[in-house]
């Protein structure tokens, strides 16, 4: 068992550092180049909700929570805010679905991260903020 | 990420060279939307080739020149994504409104 636990500020820019290190982490449990870039998309998808949907980017004093477990060749990844939260989680799941169409949003975030991961969870309270748990199993050759 | 924009024989090209995500969308679609508006062609390619990771945050940028450009009546192709960025442009449906080359 391993675990690493990251308070990241809610920052655009720290998208790509968030995925790099979490999938680094994972190196120890040897997933295949197409599991890494599963990881580091559905990392980049979550912190990016987090950035631009949860604290509507403004980066002063929000924090994004980050932490990852791996185990038994399973790694669980908890990404979690203290925004906005989501009105409606299952509008928000939906293919193309957007809030922020006028931004270039393209709605596709969630869709990502349930397309490469094996188990995704969302649990939000609107003001309070939301907890995205995924998780993935490496598979062994 | 680099991003390189030429224009040769009526046929645009931006060459995308490392990671696409929310981090440098913005600097990217202010660079193209301003080459699009002072250049004159006839299509218009996405050479993926140097791109290694691009998130839904791509995909948004994609529709958003899509739009644009269909206003001007221009096609869009997408050359060489490798692997994952391929995929991720499949699963969102890029490929059926921007023709895949190699």
């Amino acid at each position: 068992m391993n675990e690493f636990r990251l308070k990241l500020l809610s920052k655009t820019g720290n998208e790509s550092f968030a995925r790099s290190c979490v999938s680094a982490f994972c190196l120890e449990l040897n997933p295949t180049l197409e599991e890494i870039n599963d990881v580091k998309t559905a990392v980049s998808e979550a912190v990016t909700n987090c950035i631009v949907h949860a604290y509507n980017n403004s980066q002063e004093g929000k924090y994004i929570d980050l932490s990852v477990r791996l185990e038994n060749g399973k790694v669980e990844i908890i990404i979690e805010d203290e925004g906005c939260g989501i009105d409606d989680v299952e509008k928000a799941i939906q293919p193309f679905y957007t809030t922020k169409p006028d931004q270039e949003r393209s709605g596709m975030g969630f869709t990502l991260i349930k397309t490469f991961m094996d188990k995704v969870d969302i649990i939000s309270q609107k003001d309070k903020g939301t907890k995205v748990i995924m998780q993935k199993e490496f598979k062994k050759e | 990420m680099r991003l390189e924009l030429t224009n040769n024989a009526n046929c645009a090209v931006a060459k995308l060279d490392g990671e696409l995500d929310e981090g440098c969308v913005r600097e990217v679609r202010e660079k193209i939307d301003k080459f699009i508006a002072n250049n004159n062609f006839g299509q218009f390619v996405f050479d993926f080739s140097g791109l290694s990771f691009m998130d839904s945050t791509g995909i948004g940028m994609l529709l958003g020149r899509y739009k644009n450009l269909k206003k001007r009546n221009v096609p869009i192709f997408i050359s060489n994504a490798r692997g994952h960025v391929d995929f991720i442009l499949s699963t969102a449906g890029i490929y059926t409104i921007m023709r895949k080359i190699s």
